[in-house]
């Protein structure tokens, strides 16, 4: 007998933990708040907007025509650079899975050996050495990994995110490893459309003065009128062109400025915020090439890092073994994402016996197993009974399993 | 039901996978154990080859060192800073990005070339001992699994690891 089970296709990216909006069926992938990146578009796009309506029409006729196809090539590419910072993954690592979770916990409790009660357990911290220097890995109680060097937890997005630069609500999304280039060619090429804007309206308004200066000296016609207010007249936008421009450019230049000087150096935000590598007690960072050249090719040069979330991948429903004649356990329902080669047996048999030492496991751990062996087999009654000797799967207790 | 028969000496590949197949449905699994990331060359992938203490009875060391250091070489061309990935980079940069559309990565490439090698391990090498390799990306590149199964078909006292998995964290 077969059960029905759901016939609506799951994506994995609707099972993901973590405070991430998904867009386009999995496609694109944002932090929760996106206000201030809808107030960035707007900016970019109305800032623009005005430019090729009141500005380039009259640089194009007097000056060159090549100007506003250059702002709209420009154009183009800071837009193309700030959608792919928002909407890409920027390195999320996916939490792990209940049995690496429990590997990694054996681990830790060996290492640590038996904490007495009322004190404090020691923090979970790894040590290694990266080029002569030694990292401190932590561990993340949320996503419960050791988290690679550089990784760190995002509180916003609620994932651990490798090669962690900062959370920028600008673009929406968190800044990483998978999309720091796209993000530093948007800071570096709104730079450079700020800049042009802002020249070109500079420009513009000393042209049509300049123009309008020689017209009253020719007709000999003096007015009293300041300069401004006629150009103001005519093309109401620049000023606000002008305005947006100049405050932009404090802030996207000081900022375009800042990350050349982390990727020189190959820091992070976070590295450098924490003071990381900031020279006490001879700690340098084991990751730079202490070569400018070498440290801005791997960051922008590098290769193109692939996701491991696999958004769009199907969720692994409970009824597609063919050999499998009876009906799984509503308790199997895949509640992570379940890779392709695990298999029915595997899932029903998580849901049986408990941690039965053996040969292999760390004494320390072999009194807390035998504890929670005694304790399990009663809040699991439905289930067979696990033998306390080292079981071998017999035809019985697996026929048992597989009507659960 | 099929038992643990070697089939490295079959070379079809059609019948191997049936044979893996078989392995799953006809073991139980034991044990799941996790080889870490080794991070002494800094964050490039890269994962120990300490040869784990419960396969030992399993599968000889030669054979698993050589799959994970097979591994490594894999992934160590794939995020390899050479004449190449500058050429990818900078051409991607100059049509906005707009390529990776139509065109794969060359990490992608060898991402391809990873999968199509760990089932070929599993299904010469690994299946056979009743072993299974989970392909690293399916679990954050973080750790490669490797699955022990049991065998149902053997009575008595199978060697090394008949513990089950420390399900009772749910």
């Amino acid at each position: 007998m077969s059960a029905v089970m759901i016939t609506r296709k799951v994506r994995k990216w609707e099972k993901l933990p973590g405070k991430n909006t998904f867009c386009c069926d999995g496609r694109v992938m944002m932090a929760r708040q996106k206000g201030v990146f809808y107030l960035t578009l707007f900016l970019i796009v109305g800032t623009c907007a005005l430019f090729f309506a009141f500005e380039c029409p009259y640089l194009a006729v007097h000056l060159s025509p090549a100007i506003p196809v250059f702002a709209v090539l420009l154009f183009l590419f800071v837009i193309a650079m700030l959608l792919r910072t928002s909407f890409s993954d920027p390195g999320v690592l996916p939490r792990a899975l209940p049995e690496e979770a429990m590997f990694i916990e054996m681990e830790i409790e060996a290492a640590n050996g038996n904490v007495p009660t009322g004190q404090r357990a020691p923090p979970r911290i790894r040590n290694v050495q990266i080029n002569n220097q030694i990292v401190k890995l932590k561990y993340c109680y949320t996503c419960k990994i050791f988290r690679p060097p550089r990784a760190s937890h995002c509180s916003i997005c609620d994932n651990c995110v490798d090669r962690f630069d900062h959370h920028c609500p600008w673009v929406g999304n968190c800044v990483g490893k998978r999309n720091y280039r796209y993000f530093y060619l948007f800071t570096l090429s709104l730079s450079m459309l700020t800049i042009y804007i802002f020249t070109f309206d500079i420009v513009h308004m000393v042209m049509r003065e300049f123009l309008l200066f020689l017209i009253r000296r020719d007709t000999q016609a003096y007015y009293a009128c300041t300069l401004e207010l006629s150009t103001l007249k005519e093309t109401p936008g620049t000023v606000l062109e002008v305005l947006v421009c100049f405050f932009t450019l404090w802030s996207v230049v000081g900022l375009t400025g800042f990350h050349t000087y982390l990727i020189s150096l190959n820091q992070t935000t976070n590295e450098d915020i924490k003071g990381s590598w900031s020279g006490k007690n001879r700690v340098q960072n084991p990751y730079s090439h202490k070569n400018i050249i070498k440290n801005c090719c791997e960051v922008l040069c590098g290769p193109t890092y692939p996701s491991v979330l696999d958004r769009r991948g199907l969720m692994q429903e409970d009824s597609t073994v063919s050999a499998a004649s009876a009906a799984p356990s509503s308790s199997s329902s895949i509640s992570n994402a379940v890779p392709q080669t695990t298999n029915v047996v595997l899932r029903l048999q998580k849901t049986t016996a408990p941690l039965i030492p053996n040969e292999h496991t760390p004494d320390d751990a072999k009194p807390s197993i035998a504890a929670s062996a005694e304790k399990s087999p009663s809040p699991r009654e439905e289930h067979p009974p696990a033998p306390k000797v080292p079981p071998l799967a017999s035809p019985e207790t697996d026929v048992e399993d597989k009507t659960h | 039901m099929q038992g643990f028969v070697p089939t490295a000496t079959d070379g079809n590949m059609a019948t191997e996978f049936h044979n893996l197949q078989e392995l799953r449905h006809s073991a139980s699994l034991a044990n799941k154990i996790f080889i870490q990331r080794d991070y002494s060359e800094g964050t490039t992938c890269k994962f120990q080859t300490k040869f784990p203490s419960e396969l030992e009875s399993r599968i000889e060391w030669t054979l698993f060192e050589d799959t994970v250091k097979t591994l490594n070489n894999y992934y160590a061309e794939a995020e390899k800073i050479g004449g190449q990935s500058y050429l990818e980079g900078c051409l991607a940069c100059a049509t906005a990005y707009l390529i990776f559309l139509c065109m794969e990565t060359r990490y992608e490439k060898v991402l391809k070339k990873i999968a199509k090698y760990i089932q070929e391990q599993n299904e010469k090498i690994y299946a056979p001992r009743g072993l299974l390799i989970t392909d690293p990306i399916e679990r954050g590149m973080r750790v490669i699994e490797i699955c022990i199964y049991e065998d149902r078909g053997s009575s008595g006292s199978s060697s090394g690891s008949s513990s089950v998995s420390g399900s009772t964290a749910r």
